[in-house]
C-alpha cells in the first residue's frame, strides 16, 4: 500500500459489458478519506455504468476488486446494500417527497426503518435540529419540502444523505450525481460549503458534473473516464481548466476554434424569436431560415433543451417574442400547441412513451390524430381511410412491421419514432422542433430518420433539432448554437461543424461567466 | 430490435374475453331455466327485466364516457335521483306538463355535470374527491325537495312512453336504451370526438401536445354524463311512476360493474357502450334468477360487487397487465 492514508473507497479493475459493448473497462479508483473526487466524462463515457455499480444496480464482470473503509466486499453488491457499507447517493432528481415536511424527509430512513409502532418523534427531531444547525441550513423543521427553493432542496438531500452514512465510524462516500446544473451560481457556493464541512469530517465524496469550472473549485482529484476507461486521474490543484477539458475529449482543446457567426442573409426568417427566457433561458435570440436545419446543444442545465418546447407552447415560456411566416410578434408565454399546430409548427418530443404516442391506441390513430378531422365526412369518420393513409405513410417512412392497426406500445423505438414523425411529416409542416429525435433510435433508422429531415428541409421546412448527440448534430445540422448558461455562446456552421468542435464549444469556459440571478 | 412484437404475442385470452361474458351469459340462462322452467324461461320474465333494467343501462353508458376520457364520475346515481326527483316534484306535485319537468330535469342534470367539470378540469381536484362530493350533495338537496317521501302520481304519459307501450311486449324503455348504445357506438368509434376522448384517457399528454383541447373533453364528457344520468333518472320515473328519493343511488354500483364487464367483452380493453348494455342485462339476469331461486336479497350486493370486482380482474389478466390502468 501506498504512502499516505488508507483509502475510503478503492475500486480496482472494474468492467462492465451489455451484450458485448464494453460499457466500462478496467476501471481504478481511490478516494482518499476527507477528499472531494471529481467523476468527468461526456455521455456514453461510463460515468452512469459505474455509479450503478456502486447502487448495486449493475453487477460488474468477474476480476473487480471494491475496498470499503478498508475491507474487501463482495461484488456484485446486492441493491440497496450501500448503506451498511458507508455509502450514499444524492441523484439528480434529489429523492425528496415534496409534499412531505423537512423533519420527515430528513428522518426518512429512520423513520421507515424503525419499528412499525412507536415513532419517537422527540428523538427524531432532536436528529433533524442537529443536523440543520451542523450545517448551519436554516430550514424550518415543519415546513413542506415543496415551498423549499431549489438549492434549499439540493442541500436538505445532500445533508439527508450525509446522515444516512452514520453507521459504523461515521464515516462514509457521498455519490452526488449532478446536483448541480438547475442552481444558481450562488446556490452551488452554498452547496459547496456544505460538501467541504463534510469532507472537513473525515468523509468523502464523489462529486460527479459536466461543469469543468465547478469541478476546478471544489474537488481535490479528478477522475475522468472516456469510452469506459479511465483517461487520467490528477490532483486538481495545478490542473488548468484545458488539462481536464482535454482529458474530457482526449485532444488538445484548439483555442483558435472560431466562433462563425455567418448568419443566413436577414431578409428571409421564417421563425425568429427574441428576448426568450424561461427555464434555464436568460433572453435568448434566435432565427432560423426556410429550409434551414439548427441544432441547440450545450450542457445539462444550459437552456439548449428549453427553447423547442416553448416555441411549440409544450411549456410556457416567461417571456419572449416570436414572429413567424409573416406573423408577427407572438407572445411566447401564451403558445399553445393547438395554436402552434394551426400555424404550421409540429413538436417530437424527447419523452417518447409519455409524450409522442399512447401506447394502447393503434398505430393509425395514434399517426393521424392531428389529422383526423379530414377523415370525418358525411358525418363519418372513415376509419378504412384511415387506415389505408397510414399504411401508406408506414410504407413511405420505412414503418416496421407496417401494420397500422397494431397498437403503439407493440413498435419498437425507432419504429415509433417514424409513426411519430410521419404523423408531423405527413402534415408539411413549416417548422419541425424536435428533442433527442434518435435517443434510443437503432443506426439503420437513424440513418433514415436523417434522409427524412433532409428531403424536407430541402422542399423548405426549417428545423430546429435540440440534442446533446454531438455526431447526429454535426452530421444533420446547418447550423449548430452552443448553450452556456441561459445563453447562446456559439453559432457553429459548415467548415467548423464537426463532433468534436460541438463538443469542445460545449466544455468551453463562458466569456464573463456571467452568473446573474435567477 | 427494428422487430415489433409479433401480433401472436397478444394474448388469446383476449380474443376468447371478447365473447367470455355471452357465453357465461348463455350458460346462466339456461342454468336457470333448467332449475325454473316456467317461471324464470318466460317472455314475461325476459321483458319486465328489459324495463325494469332500462335505468340501470342508461347510467352505464352515461358513466363510461367520463372514464374513458380518465376521470371517474360517481356523482351519475345521485345525479339520476335528482332527475327523478324533479319530475316528481314538478309534475305530480306542481302540475307542471310532463315535457317541461322534462326539460327541467335533464337541464339541472347538465348543470350538476358542469359543476363537476369546474372543480375537476378548472381546480385540478381529483374527479373521485368531487364528485363523491357532488354525490351527497345531491342526495341531500333531494331529501330536502322530497321531505324523503316517495312522490307517486307522475304523468299516465310518462309511464306509458317508458313501460307502457310494448313491441312484441318488450317496453320502449328498452328500445331508448337500444338507441343510446347505438349513438354511443357511433360517437366513441365513428367520430373524431371518440378518439380524441380515447386519446385524452389514455395518454393525456400525447392528446394535448396534438392539439386536442384536452380541458375541453374531460369537461364535455362530465356535462354529458351528467346529461345522460339525468335521462336515466326520467326513465327510472317513467318505470316506477313515481319518485323514490333514494333507491336511485343503488343503481351507481351497477352501472360501475356493468362498465368495468362491459370494457372486458365486444371490444375488449375498452370501455363501450354495447358492452356496457350487455353488461348490464348479463347482471340483471343473474339477479333475476338468484331472487327466483329464493335467495335473500342481501345476494343482490354481494352478486354485483363481486361482479365489479371481477371485472376489473378479468380485465387485467387478459391484457397480462400487474397494474390496473383502466383509469
Amino acid at each position: 500500500m501506498a504512502a499516505g492514508p488508507e483509502p475510503l473507497l478503492a475500486i480496482r479493475n472494474l468492467s462492465k459489458t451489455f451484450g458485448g459493448v464494453r460499457a466500462l473497462d478496467g476501471v481504478d479508483l481511490t478516494v482518499a478519506p476527507g477528499q472531494i473526487h471529481g467523476l468527468l466524462g461526456t455521455n456514453g463515457s461510463g460515468k452512469s455504468t459505474l455509479i450503478k455499480v456502486l447502487a448495486g444496480v449493475h453487477a460488474p464482470d468477474p476480476g473487480a476488486c471494491l475496498t470499503l473503509k478498508g475491507r474487501d466486499v463482495e461484488l456484485p453488491l446486492h441493491a440497496g446494500a450501500f448503506r451498511k457499507l458507508g455509502l450514499s447517493f444524492v441523484h439528480q432528481n434529489l429523492g425528496l417527497i415534496p409534499s412531505l415536511s423537512v423533519l420527515e424527509n430528513l428522518r426518512m430512513s429512520s423513520i421507515l426503518g424503525g419499528a412499525i409502532l412507536g415513532l419517537d418523534w422527540r428523538m427524531e427531531r432532536r436528529a433533524a435540529a442537529e443536523t440543520i444547525a451542523r450545517f448551519d441550513l436554516g430550514l424550518d423543521l415543519e415546513g413542506l419540502v415543496a415551498d423549499l427553493s431549489p438549492v434549499d432542496r439540493a442541500l436538505l438531500a445532500i445533508a439527508r444523505a450525509f446522515e444516512d452514512l452514520k453507521h459504523g465510524d461515521g464515516r462514509g462516500v457521498l455519490l452526488l450525481d449532478e446536483p448541480t446544473p438547475f442552481l444558481p451560481a450562488a446556490g452551488v457556493r452554498k452547496l459547496f460549503g456544505l460538501m467541504r464541512s463534510i469532507a472537513a469530517g473525515g468523509s468523502s465524496a464523489i462529486f460527479i458534473s459536466h461543469d469543468v469550472d465547478e469541478i476546478l473549485e471544489i474537488t481535490d482529484q479528478v477522475t475522468v473516464l472516456r469510452d469506459g476507461r479511465v483517461a487520467g486521474s490528477r490532483a486538481t490543484p495545478g490542473s488548468s481548466r484545458d488539462d481536464i477539458v482535454q482529458l474530457i475529449l482526449g485532444r488538445r482543446v484548439e483555442i483558435a476554434a472560431p466562433a462563425q457567426a455567418t448568419k443566413p442573409s436577414a431578409q428571409a426568417f421564417r421563425l425568429s424569436l427574441k428576448e426568450v427566457s424561461g427555464g434555464a433561458l436568460r433572453g435568448v435570440d434566435l432565427q432560423v431560415a426556410p429550409g434551414e436545419i439548427v441544432g441547440l446543444t450545450g450542457l445539462i442545465g444550459s437552456g439548449y433543451a428549453d427553447l423547442a418546447e416553448f416555441v411549440f407552447g409544450a411549456r410556457r415560456a416567461q417571456a419572449g417574442r416570436m414572429d413567424f411566416d409573416g406573423v408577427q410578434d407572438l407572445d411566447l408565454s401564451m403558445q399553445t400547441p393547438r395554436g402552434s399546430i394551426a400555424r404550421g409548427i409540429a413538436f417530437v418530443p424527447a419523452d417518447r412513451p409519455r409524450a409522442g404516442g399512447a401506447g394502447r391506441l393503434s398505430v393509425a390513430d395514434n399517426m393521424m390524430l392531428p389529422s383526423l378531422d379530414q377523415f370525418f365526412q358525411g358525418g363519418v369518420l372513415r376509419r378504412r381511410r384511415l387506415l389505408e393513409r397510414a399504411r401508406d405513410l408506414g410504407a413511405r417512412f420505412d414503418v416496421r412491421p407496417n401494420r397500422p392497426q397494431l397498437n403503439f406500445d407493440a413498435l419498437s423505438g425507432g419504429n415509433a419514432q417514424k409513426v411519430v414523425l410521419a404523423r408531423w411529416l405527413s402534415r408539411s409542416p413549416r417548422l419541425l422542433l424536435l428533442e433527442e429525435p434518435t435517443q434510443g433510435v437503432d443506426v439503420g433508422t437513424r440513418q433514415q430518420i436523417f434522409a427524412a429531415l433532409r428531403e424536407e428541409a430541402a422542399k423548405g421546412m426549417s428545423v430546429i433539432v435540440a440534442s446533446t448527440d454531438y455526431e447526429q448534430l454535426a452530421a444533420i445540422c446547418d447550423r449548430v448554437l452552443i448553450f452556456r448558461r441561459g445563453r447562446v455562446q456559439e453559432s457553429l456552421t459548415a467548415p467548423g461543424l464537426t463532433k468534436d468542435a460541438i463538443a469542445t464549444a460545449c466544455y468551453a469556459e463562458t466569456a464573463g461567466a456571467d452568473q446573474g440571478t435567477t | 430490435m427494428t422487430e415489433a412484437t409479433p401480433a401472436s404475442r397478444r394474448r388469446p385470452l383476449a380474443f376468447l374475453g371478447r365473447f367470455a361474458l355471452i357465453g357465461v351469459w348463455a350458460v346462466m340462462i339456461a342454468g336457470f331455466s333448467l332449475a325454473m322452467p316456467h317461471v324464470f324461461l318466460s317472455w314475461a320474465n325476459f321483458t319486465a327485466m328489459f324495463g325494469s333494467s332500462a335505468p340501470a343501462a342508461v347510467l352505464a353508458i352515461a358513466l363510461i364516457i367520463p372514464i374513458t376520457a380518465g376521470d371517474f364520475d360517481l356523482s351519475v346515481g345521485a345525479n339520476l335521483t335528482l332527475s327523478a326527483c324533479i319530475i316528481g316534484v314538478l309534475n305530480a306535485q306542481h302540475g307542471v306538463p310532463i315535457g317541461l319537468a322534462i326539460v327541467v330535469a335533464i337541464t339541472a342534470g347538465a348543470l350538476v355535470g358542469m359543476l363537476n367539470a369546474v372543480f375537476i378540469v378548472g381546480f385540478a381536484i381529483p374527479s373521485l374527491v368531487v364528485t363523491l362530493g357532488t354525490s351527497s350533495l345531491l342526495m341531500g338537496i333531494v331529501q330536502w325537495l322530497t321531505n324523503s317521501a316517495t312522490i307517486s302520481g307522475i304523468s299516465a304519459g310518462l309511464v306509458d312512453a317508458v313501460v307502457g307501450l310494448r313491441v312484441l311486449g318488450v317496453p320502449l324503455a328498452f328500445f331508448d336504451v337500444i338507441v343510446l348504445a347505438v349513438l354511443g357506438f357511433y360517437v366513441f368509434e365513428f367520430t373524431p370526438l371518440g378518439r380524441r376522448l380515447l386519446f385524452v384517457g389514455l395518454g393525456r399528454e400525447v392528446a394535448r401536445l396534438n392539439g386536442v383541447d384536452v380541458g375541453r373533453v374531460r369537461g364535455g364528457a362530465l356535462v354529458m354524463a351528467g346529461l345522460i344520468s339525468a335521462v336515466a333518472g326520467v326513465i327510472y320515473a317513467g318505470v316506477l311512476g313515481s319518485s323514490d328519493p333514494s333507491s336511485g343511488q343503488n343503481l351507481l354500483l351497477p352501472a360501475f360493474a356493468a362498465a368495468y364487464l362491459g370494457a372486458t367483452t365486444i371490444f375488449p380493453g375498452r370501455f363501450n357502450p354495447i358492452g356496457s348494455v350487455a353488461a348490464v342485462y348479463f347482471l340483471a339476469t343473474g339477479i333475476t334468477g338468484l331472487t327466483m331461486l329464493g335467495v335473500p336479497l342481501w345476494a343482490t350486493d354481494v352478486f354485483n360487487g363481486a361482479a365489479l370486482i371481477l371485472a376489473v380482474l378479468i380485465s387485467q389478466v387478459a391484457r397480462g397487465r400487474s397494474v390496473a390502468d383502466l383509469v
